[in-house]
């Protein structure tokens, strides 16, 4: 080796111009198409001076409702990125038949899987139901913020720095390609020496890390924030559902670290947790990562179980049948999401006698989402309902789910799920209870909470148009796949022999073509509204005649939410409050007592991507420095002591009374 | 399928749904009915009875399940058409939010079928233990208990199959030959990564992993040919990590065998295998004449290279309290990994590598592993008590009355 092979080795780690994917056709247009659009909007941003606007406003704020929008905005970019690794995939299976091998390469089309895996679970699901949390919880229980706005802010650019490591990876490198949960051997040095799956660890440790605080932060807003009288049974299912996969989240993101932990240590020390070798145990690690992996079904599932009840509800114009079996019914699943992990691999050998047990622990969640079921069903019972866009959603979601619940529960089966298992039916499956439950349900959300963040209702031609092409392209994507699985046909290939698949998968591609469409009407629905946004205003703050009390402020909120506290006397606060005609408050305002923006959640959150990145490479003194840097700038925050600031009883009085012009110009309209 | 017996009383009540199940099951494809017609749904039509019986429990499941989800289904349909805000003749009762009875309709239906199916999946998952030695041949044909299981010893590589026929003594690669209406054990490990062992046509699957040893009883019950691949992902070459499946009659098999043994073809030495085991795709059909004796558990001890110790003497070491300080200079000995450590170290002659140390070498013999005695369930499943005989009714106990199911633990029999 020569000395200048050694300074560079010690200068940048394994990083070389190698790593650039200068040969890979696919990626440089990729990367082309991505570099040109990220220069026109920094272009743009500097033309219209939105830097500091940003910056200020968005980037370094502390507001819950803030840190929820950038949440739904990281998780709608990088569902446009898990979203082509799908369409991807389905180009490959459609056309790899007769001795094809399709465009992609084993070494792409093994990360492209991988990637659309890691992607849709971890930045876009996650960063979904956490924004919706995170704008909805605290006005729902009538705060000002959640506990610790700080903490919030960093959590969220913590979740961005994993993004960000997982979408560099695409051109800097690369990625996994050992499937999203990252199985050792094949996960290990051995059998996988490049970066991509130390892309992978860093990645999900960084954004873990916003994770978990967020739940912390979730918890304790929950727990200690609540609107005076709103007492734990007197809380919105919303908040109840919110809390509880908090919990979850607490409980079992942990678990996920230390996997990752430990398998790091074995990449970068040399240790045989879960190597061949010397010991180590690979279904350790299998177990463990589900012991995380399932209560995470449940951690995406819940808070969108939360917002069907808050629609149904609303748009029933009722009651929600059944509060408190809904209640329990959601702590009895969270509870028993942490004993059915073994369903994952039945097929690993276990004795009859524990697979029975874990596949039958796996039926009896069925029994609360059941009963869940059936609550919203009855809450439509005797109902006038309105089919806004969040309540078609819910209708087709209902139908949808119980589908792949009922094959999930089939799967639960030992026997069955032998036949069954990694087949395509699996995919099927969970596609049809994520983008049935999960999907559907953020876009029910979007629909429903839009006009509280910006103050305008959406479009909703170009939402029921998006909502046509999404639900039968769903079922046209993911029907074949159930019959393919029926037919024995496994995941994750990238080529067949048999050509009388072909069709199958043909259908398939449509399938996700409409839904490619459903996709792009959306996001015309979100530029059209924002167009015409004042056709569609919110005058009243209560659009929907609503129950809770996020509906009870203006739209968009002021920065303190309410004025006054609300105080809650039932289930319902807000639809109490408008039964009994309570007047708001229109003197006597106060100071309110504010957190203060600040930028050190960005500030560490870029270290630890420096941090990340040079882990991943190699770059050891650079990770000692991130390192180093990461403590010093934390250790740095705790000196600032310039935290909070009052918002005058002038400001609060001005902006109370715009409001009170607002809804008797409302009124007088109206009238 | 709908005219085969029931197996258990418990679920002969079920058959009456089996014919509309199939409906059902064209009708969840819809508008891809008359496609269904031109394919093969091998899972619920297989050639071998364990995934027969697999096959219908899949119906049973999903019968069980329809009787609670197409009412909920119609159900919400029907409200929501009914209940629409246009509709203004429908009742509306905005306050009503409870109904103990409702309360406890709905939690007790779906716990009634939970506890059905609950019951059904104990019971299966028992009865298709891939462990347990098989009661019968098929539908109509017990098991002769004098004819002992075919052993077959399955190895995944970096991407194909080795299949060793320890009895006939010859070994093919991405060819599984097997007689038809035999009791088959496969033996199922891997040389590197996770892999799944699977044959849709006969049985369900059971991971391939290495260093460890899953057990597949299943029969092949139709002559023909099949596929059988790989259901676990495993690298680059994972779509290609296919293999033909050939069902024939016994004596076409003995004939197979015995031809292949005579042929003066390749002879799977250690050697053979090491040359095997390098990673490759698209690996062509290959034969082996004859096998080195004990070469599958020299690979589920990942110790075929000679020198390695094998990981069964070193689980004997540590169940003796390990060797001391002595342990330290075990570690060369004991790494195994095929494509990674292993080639970074230099050979020397001998076919050690520089990393090797001897010296707890003299303790074991390095060609005779020691198979871990497992006390597994070899015994064949025997479902008589489930049709209520092995239960007695209370005060005409005349000795003690067996366990319900008869799930009798045996130590296996050593192999021939």
């Amino acid at each position: 080796m020569t000395s200048s092979d050694q300074t560079w080795s010690f200068l940048m780690g394994r990083l070389s111009l190698d790593a650039l994917p200068l040969h890979e056709p696919i990626i440089l247009a990729t990367f082309a198409m991505v570099a040109l659009g990220g220069l026109t909007l920094v272009a743009a941003l500097t033309w219209f001076r939105l830097w500091t606007y940003l910056w200020k406003e968005w980037f370094t704020s502390v507001d819950h409702k803030k840190i929820g929008v950038m949440y739904m905005v990281l998780g709608l970019v990088m569902f446009l990125r898990g979203f082509a690794d799908a369409i991807m995939m389905r180009i490959q299976q459609a056309i790899a038949f007769n001795g094809s091998e399709g465009y992609l390469t084993a070494h792409h089309y093994d990360q492209v899987f991988t990637a659309h895996g890691v992607i849709m679970i971890f930045f876009v699901a996650m960063p979904f139901v956490t924004g919706l949390m995170n704008f909805v919880v605290p006005l729902q229980i009538g705060a000002r913020d959640v506990s610790f706005p700080f903490l919030n802010n960093f959590s969220f650019w913590m979740t961005t720095a994993g993004a960000v490591l997982v979408m560099a990876s695409l051109f800097i490198g690369e990625f996994a390609a050992t499937g999203w949960l990252a199985y050792p051997p094949l996960s290990g040095l051995a059998y996988s020496p490049g970066v991509g799956v130390d892309y992978y660890i860093w990645a999900l440790q960084i954004a873990g890390v916003g994770t978990t605080l967020s739940g912390i932060n979730l918890i304790a807003t929950i727990v200690k924030m609540r609107a005076p009288g709103m007492s734990l049974m007197k809380m919105p299912i919303f908040t109840w559902t919110s809390l509880c996969t908090n919990v979850l989240i607490v409980a079992s993101f942990p678990v996920l670290t230390a996997v990752l932990v430990l398998l790091s240590l074995d990449r970068y020390v040399g240790t045989n947790f879960f190597t061949n070798d010397l010991g180590g145990s690979p279904m350790m690690y299998v177990n463990l990562i589900w012991i995380w992996g399932h209560p995470e079904v449940y951690i995406l599932v819940l808070p969108i179980f939360g917002v069907f009840s808050e629609v149904t509800a609303t748009f029933c114009g009722k009651r929600l049948f059944g509060y408190s079996s809904m209640v329990y019914a959601t702590v009895v699943i969270t509870i028993l999401s942490y004993v059915v992990w073994l369903h994952h691999f039945f097929t690993m050998g276990s004795g009859a006698s524990v697979n029975s047990f874990f596949g039958i622990t796996t039926m009896v969640i069925s029994i609360p989402t059941g009963a869940k079921l059936f609550n919203w069903m009855f809450t439509m019972y005797r109902a006038r309902i309105r089919y806004d866009l969040p309540m078609m959603w819910t209708v087709a979601f209902m139908l949808t789910f119980v589908i792949g619940g009922m094959t999930g529960v089939l799967l639960a089966v030992p026997p069955a799920d032998f036949v069954l298992h990694n087949s395509l039916f699996l995919i099927a499956h969970f596609h049809n209870v994520i983008i049935g439950g999960v999907v559907f349900g953020v876009f029910a959300a979007i629909n429903y909470w839009w006009p509280k963040a910006f103050g305008f209702k959406l479009e909703p031609f170009w939402g029921k148009v998006s909502f046509w092409l999404w639900v039968p392209g769903f079922w046209l994507a993911f029907s074949p796949l159930y019959v393919m699985g029926l037919m024995g046909v496994t995941r994750r290939m990238r080529v067949f022999d048999d050509p009388s698949l072909q069709i199958w998968f043909v259908i398939a591609a449509i399938g996700a073509f409409m839904i490619a469409g459903g996709i792009a009407a959306m996001l015309v629905q979100y530029g059209v509204s924002i167009m015409r946004r004042d056709q569609n205003r919110d005058e009243t703050g209560d659009p929907w005649n609503a129950r809770t009390l996020e509906w009870a402020t203006s739209s968009p909120p002021p920065a303190y939410n309410f004025a006054f506290t609300p105080i809650a006397h039932d289930l319902d606060a807000w639809a109490d409050m408008k039964r009994l005609g309570v007047v708001r408050p229109l003197d006597g305002f106060r100071p309110i007592h504010m957190p203060r923006n600040t930028g050190a959640g960005v500030i560490l959150s870029g270290i630890s991507l420096i941090f990340g990145f040079a882990m991943i490479w190699h770059i050891w003194w650079l990770a000692i420095v991130g390192f180093a840097g990461l403590l010093i700038t934390a250790i740095a925050h705790t000196f600032n002591y310039d935290r909070a600031y009052h918002i005058p009883a002038e400001t609060v009085a001005a902006t109370e009374a715009q409001r009170t012009r607002q809804l008797a110009a409302h009124q007088g309209a109206s009238a | 399928m709908s005219q085969k017996p029931a197996r258990f009383a418990l679920l002969a009540s079920m058959h009456r749904f089996r014919p509309r199940l199939a409906v059902v099951r064209t009708g969840l494809v819809g508008s891809a009915a008359a496609l269904l017609g031109g394919c093969k749904l091998e899972v619920l039509n297989p050639s071998g009875d364990v995934a027969w019986q697999q096959a219908h429990m899949v119906e049973i499941a999903t019968a069980l399940m329809l009787l609670i989800i197409v009412p909920v289904m119609a159900l919400t349909v029907w409200f929501a058409w009914k209940y629409r805000a246009g509709n203004t003749e429908a009742r509306y009762e905005p306050e009503w939010s409870h109904s103990t009875q409702l309360e406890l309709v709905i939690w007790s239906a779906p716990l009634l079928i939970i506890i059905a199916l609950g019951a059904v999946t104990w019971v299966g998952t028992h009865l298709q233990d891939p462990y347990r030695a098989l009661a019968r041949i098929d539908k109509d044909k017990p098991l002769d208990a004098r004819i002992a299981p075919l052993d077959i010893e399955v190895v995944a590589l970096d991407w194909k199959w080795l299949f060793i026929y320890p009895g006939q003594k010859v070994a093919t690669v991405n060819e599984l030959v097997l007689p038809v209406d035999r009791q088959v054990r496969f033996h199922i490990t891997s040389a590197t990564v996770m892999n799944s062992f699977y044959v849709p046509a006969m049985a369900g699957q059971i991971y391939a992993m290495p260093g460890m040893e899953t057990t597949l009883h299943a029969v092949l019950n139709k002559q023909g040919d099949y596929t059988g691949f790989s259901a676990n992902y495993s690298g680059a070459g994972f779509s290609h990590m296919r293999f033909a499946t050939h069902g024939v009659s016994a004596a076409a098999f003995e004939s197979w065998a015995a031809g292949l043994r005579d042929s003066k073809g390749a002879a799977l030495t250690r050697e053979a295998y090491l040359q095997l085991e390098k990673p490759s795709e698209k690996e062509p059909v290959r034969r082996f004449a004859s096998v080195a004796p004990d070469l599958f558990d020299a690979v589920v001890n990942l110790c075929v290279r000679p020198g390695k110790m094998c990981a069964s003497e070193m689980m004997a070491l540590d169940a003796r309290g390990g060797t001391g300080s002595a342990g330290r200079f075990n570690m060369a000995a004991l790494t195994y990994d095929k494509n990674g450590r292993e080639q970074v170290a230099s050979a020397v002659p001998g076919g050690m590598t520089a990393a090797d140390r001897l010296f707890v070498k003299a303790w074991c013999a390095p060609t005779k592993p020691l198979r871990a005695a497992s006390a597994e369930v070899a015994s064949p499943a025997n479902s008589a008590p489930l049709r209520g005989a092995a239960i007695a009714w209370p005060g005409s106990v005349t000795k003690p009355a067996g366990p319900l199911l008869s799930l009798a633990r045996t130590t296996r029999a050593p192999r021939s």
